[in-house]
């Protein structure tokens, strides 16, 4: 088995580059395919013993926390595998090994799960998630066009994962995109390019566009200029969610 | 009217002193010091129909909860993930103790020890607005003895059901179940669980506030109360606006929403959802109420309150096929009409648009959505079926119109860029050419 060339047809361009780096089977995908005998002779993965299995102090804290809040540990695999996830970039063996030691399950279950849902990688990704929603509203509203143009700004700069959304729940201000989990919309295709090199800066992404700031649609369409005061109900709760341990990146 | 809306801009509503400073979580203290039958009897009363979907009466599905002791659970659904829905978004963003409240009232009236709020993975956001206040109604002591968390999922679709969302938050796939047992007597773990959508639950210290009969008189007889109508797709001022259910769809769509651009005609809407089969822009459909009842009998549903207007300018088959494909993505696998059929009416609407298809292809199509509906768990492969199936219903003619003129592209594109008219090509060279 040998790394082949970069796939650019899952999604973003760069995140090809990256997911490269993760083996391929010689028939080209990343699993076995489905006429190739398993090894029956290889056991099952087996839970992962949690003297062998090293967690990150700040993990192993939130997985504890999760699996103690509801009355059937097993709830909280979701919650963890997100938590691994945000630590390591994305669900990588490893990742998958340490919440499969501190929850007691096993590898192939988590697995199973973690492939059901979309936010979940799979394989490497950059550092900045930008899911951009090209459902019925937002594509009646060109959201297509701006996907590629979002793909054209990032070009191959690995450090971008950029990925066309089912409706992020955000119609009133489509064409939008979710970065980094900060709603901003609706977008023009001049400020894909903006966006891109904000996110490099460092810089917050489109404030003026942000979807919190914005009051309900009766204020915000009777009032002539657009207010950019406050968002409502934002700033002020970032700094208590470290009580949840589910604070902001 | 404005219930839920009202002064939500209001600046720190989301903290717990401002909320409090406008007689916020009064309504819990009376619901805590009433009898439990007799909360249940006020939103009994009320008549207050869900708001996440299928507009099953709250107070009666409250009911079917077994009384006495035991773990019981209430689940808040606040997997908002209805394409052209964002309501809840909103909603909990700018009033999250409102729904803590709510939940409070809810778990009182039917004696649950557990509560949980399902969100959305995607809002993030959200989410950590949700977790703070929690953490600021639990230090002061408002919750009392329930177990209550905000459980974040990672993006599916299928978990805004019922049954799947269960399966979610018990850490599995999210596959639905079978029904019944229905989750009120056999839901989370195998307990008794009352599940309701967000903006339901924030209704309840409001029912508690006026009482259940006054509230009552709002809206039409069998659709009581507001609702908040997410508006999107092309209409000049998309967002949501809070009406009374009953006021006409025109008003909706014109009146509050400002209609489609300039020199366009709304073509067709979807009254609630991507899941409602839409109803033509004609002045029959939009002149009907804006309620339950009234939309049923025009052939449709208000689903989860979320209009996405299409207007003249857009093919009916662009509109289709994001639909058809949104479900496909979407449709968890479990049961095989759902899976294949969601997929192979993806593929017959791609020939349709490449010009491939034959006139038989819309009546298959039709069989394949007859062959969906009612026979899977759940209802996403109906979601996509009825859309789809009204839309060939009404624009019968424009699918078939696009299908000659994309077959004639076809035929011309396989003749090549500099081919001249019909009858000065020879058919069979041109033919044998494209084979070698």
């Amino acid at each position: 088995m040998s790394l082949s060339e970069p796939d650019v047809d899952r999604g973003g361009r760069a995140q090809g580059r990256l997911a490269a780096l993760v083996r391929r089977y010689e028939h080209g995908s990343r699993v076995p395919g489905w006429d190739e005998a398993a090894d029956l002779d290889k056991d099952p993965a087996v839970v992962p013993d949690p003297a062998t299995t090293p967690v990150p102090e700040g993990l192993s804290g939130l997985f504890e926390d999760y699996m103690g809040r509801y009355p059937d540990r097993r709830s909280a695999s979701i919650p963890c595998l997100r938590a691994a996830q945000r630590h390591h970039g994305w669900l990588s063996p490893t990742a998958i090994e340490q919440v499969a030691a501190s929850m007691a399950l096993t590898p192939g279950y988590l697995i199973a799960v973690a492939t059901f849902y979309d936010m979940f990688e799979h394989a490497p990704v950059g550092p900045h998630t930008i899911y951009v929603c090209t459902n019925i509203s937002c594509s009646l509203r060109g959201a297509d066009k701006l996907y590629e143009a979002m793909l054209d700004a990032a070009g191959d700069d690995i450090a971008f994962n950029i990925r066309s959304f089912e409706c992020l729940g955000a119609c009133d201000i489509a064409p939008m995109a979710s970065v980094n989990g900060v709603y901003v919309g609706p977008m023009t295709l001049e400020e894909a390019p903006t966006l891109v090199k904000q996110l490099r800066d460092g810089a917050e992404p489109l404030p003026d566009k942000q979807l919190r700031r914005r009051p309900i649609a009766r204020t915000w369409w009777a009032s002539g200029e657009r207010p950019t005061g406050e968002p409502a109900g934002g700033r002020g709760a970032e700094g208590q969610t470290a009580a949840n341990n589910e604070g902001e990146e | 009217m404005e219930l839920l809306f009202d002064n939500i801009d209001e600046p720190g509503l989301h903290t717990l002193d401002v909320y409090r400073a406008r007689g916020g979580w009064d309504m819990a203290a009376r619901a805590l010091a009433m009898a439990p039958e007799d909360v249940l009897g006020e939103l009994q009363a009320s008549g207050v129909r869900g708001r996440g979907g299928a507009g099953f009466a709250m107070g009666t599905k409250a009911g079917f909860l077994p009384k006495g002791e035991g773990d019981k659970f209430l689940v808040c659904n606040a997997d908002e993930s209805e394409p052209g829905t964002f309501k809840d978004r909103e909603l909990m963003q700018k009033n999250p103790h409102l729904l803590l409240e709510g939940i409070v009232v809810a778990a009182h009236a039917v004696q649950a020890n557990n509560a949980f709020i399902y969100i959305r993975g995607e809002y993030d956001y959200v989410a950590d607005i949700l977790d703070a206040s929690l953490t600021e109604a639990k230090a002061a002591g408002l919750i009392g003895e329930l177990n209550c968390w905000v459980h974040r999922g990672a993006g599916a679709y299928i978990c805004g059901e019922e049954t799947a969302l269960l399966d979610s938050l018990e850490g599995k796939r999210g596959n639905p179940r079978l029904k019944p047992p229905f989750p009120a007597v056999q839901g989370l773990y195998q307990g008794p669980t009352l599940i309701n959508n967000v903006e339901t639950l924030m209704n309840a210290p409001i029912i508690m506030r006026m009482g259940g009969a006054e509230y009552a008189k709002i809206g039409t007889e069998r659709s009581t109360g507001t609702k908040i109508v997410s508006v999107s797709g092309c209409v000049q001022r998309p967002g949501n606006y809070e009406v009374t259910l009953g006021t006409p769809t025109r008003e909706i769509i014109y009146d509050l929403a400002g209609g489609p651009p300039e020199g366009t005609d709304v073509k067709f809407f979807f009254p609630g959802g991507s899941s409602a089969p839409v109803l033509p822009g004609t002045d029959e459909y939009l002149d009907v109420p804006y309620d339950f009842d009234a939309l049923q009998e025009a052939g449709s549903m208000l689903g989860s309150g979320a209009i996405i207007v299409v207007d003249t300018s857009v093919p009916v088959l662009d509109v289709a096929l994001k639909t058809a494909k949104f479900y496909r993505h979407e449709s968890c696998g479990k049961c095989t009409p759902c899976r294949e059929g969601t997929n192979w009416t993806v593929k017959m609407l791609e020939r349709i648009e490449t010009g491939q298809a034959t006139p038989m292809d819309l009546d298959i199509m039709a069989s394949v959505c007859d062959n969906i509906i009612g026979h899977c768990l759940c209802v996403l492969g109906d979601a996509m079926a009825m859309p789809i199936g009204s839309m060939i219903k009404h624009f019968r003619a424009e699918f078939e119109e696009h299908m000659d003129r994309a077959q004639l592209a076809a035929t011309e594109m396989s003749r090549g860029p500099h081919a001249g008219p019909y009858d000065s090509v020879d058919p069979v060279g041109e033919a044998t050419a494209e084979l070698v």
